[in-house]
């Protein structure tokens, strides 16, 4: 497997999670992934990314385009040096939120893409992988 | 930096001052000859010919190395309305720095002319010249940036103004089309605009048309589930459409349920769901033979 293309973004306000989920769209849109595909990626990156912003103070996002035995697929890692997740399983939880949200941010990000990675260790920081194939 | 040198300057440009800017007016015209479009001969030489008188009676008040002390003032000012005008009409940062940097040769050439016999004092007072002139064409580049930034703050809020408009469908249905992101500073406005109508129309149903918004994630819906819940704290029935196919199916997989939100594909299905709640029918009129 390797990145054929990546591109590092901040990640500190609301006008950069928008300028990341255009991007994403654009790059899934240039490799002819579906509507549908699109959308769903979109989603999951804009869930993670306002993670980031909201409980992490921050941080960053690397879009990648991944090539290997013979399929195509994007990935999105986004890493904060926030507080951190104490409980995974419990911040996976549907309905779980530690802030103002509806709780299905990281639940529903996982369910919408094909490979879901998470790290987290308190007081570092978190940094939640996502790819989707095609 | 003496006194004496500095004044060498300020001599040389009073004394040269029309072959300079005519010198100078030929770098520019060079320089800037694919933006003939935006700026004409005229204002060009009447430009040049202001900031010139400025900037050589500012060298000849000795101070040639801070520019943000009072004898500069009027200079900087003169130098900060042609940046924002050129800013305003379109020009890079680069073009509008070329301004102050397009002086630097006719300026330097008339130096060289004067000071040929002196090395060292031509080489200092190149150096003296330079470093002003590159203040000077920084300042440029600050204030090109600034007067951007305002236009793009004025353009901000003129989209913030047209995005959120609620119409009146019919006599008791209001709709509020949705368009682009919803981030919280919209959103208020949004919900604001919504609620006020209601009121003031009278409406039993508002309908929420979400075509336009290209991403659904968890803070939209969940903003939108607010804005129906606070209108049916007002007494009005909200509507949600224009859910298109790939938002239904990532909202799906992302967990999130409107309940028992009534939702519509298009703008024209809510529609007539609303007719129907009002009791009101539609039918095509039969053509009288």
């Amino acid at each position: 497997m390797t990145a054929t293309k990546s591109r590092t973004m901040p990640l500190d306000s609301c006008e950069e999670i928008v300028h990341l989920r255009q991007t994403t769209r654009s790059w899934m849109a240039e490799q002819r992934f579906t509507l549908v595909e699109q959308t769903k990626m979109m989603t999951a990156t804009s869930e993670l990314a306002r993670n980031a912003v909201v409980y992490g103070g921050g941080g960053s996002a690397k879009l990648e385009l991944l090539e290997g035995s013979g399929r195509m697929g994007i990935r999105v890692v986004v890493e904060d040096q926030g507080p951190g997740i104490a409980d995974i399983g419990q911040a996976m939880t549907d309905h779980f939120t530690s802030g103002q949200g509806m709780g299905l941010g990281l639940g529903g990000a996982k369910r919408l893409v094909d490979d879901f990675e998470i790290r987290s260790e308190p007081g570092k920081g978190t940094v939640v992988s996502i790819t989707k194939w095609k | 930096m003496t006194i004496a040198t500095s004044h060498r300057i300020a001599d040389i440009l009073t004394r040269h001052e029309q072959p300079i800017l005519e010198a100078w007016l030929r770098e520019q015209l060079v320089a800037l000859s694919a933006r003939q479009d935006l700026i004409s001969e005229a204002d060009l030489r009447r430009q040049s010919a202001e900031f010139l008188a400025l900037f050589t009676s500012a060298c000849r008040s000795g101070n040639i190395t801070d520019i943000t002390a009072p004898e500069w003032k009027q200079s900087c000012s003169n130098l900060g309305n042609v940046s924002r005008s050129r800013a305003t009409q379109g020009f890079s940062p680069s073009e509008t720095a070329t301004f102050v940097f397009s002086l630097k040769q006719p300026f330097f050439s008339r130096l060289r002319q004067e000071l040929g016999g002196d090395a060292a004092g031509l080489a200092e007072e190149m150096w003296n010249a330079t470093v002003l002139l590159d203040k000077l064409g920084l300042y440029t580049t600050e204030v090109h940036q600034k007067a951007r930034e305002e236009v793009i703050k004025l353009q901000q809020a003129e989209m913030l103004e047209l995005s959120t408009p609620v119409v009146k469908l019919w006599d008791g249905i209001i709709a509020l089309p949705l368009i682009g992101t919803l981030d919280s500073g919209r959103t208020n406005i949004m919900m604001e605009n919504l609620l006020q109508s209601i009121v003031d129309t009278g409406s039993d149903i508002a309908i929420v048309d979400i075509t336009g918004v290209p991403t659904v994630d968890t803070l939209v819906a969940q903003y939108l589930l607010k804005m129906v819940a606070a209108a049916r704290l007002m007494g009005a029935e909200c509507i949600i459409c224009g859910i298109r196919p790939q938002i239904a199916q990532t909202m799906v997989h992302l967990g999130v349920e409107f309940g028992n939100v009534v939702t519509k594909a298009s703008l024209a299905d809510a529609l007539a769901y609303a007719f129907r709640q009002i009791g009101c029918t539609v039918s095509k009129q039969t053509s009288r033979s």
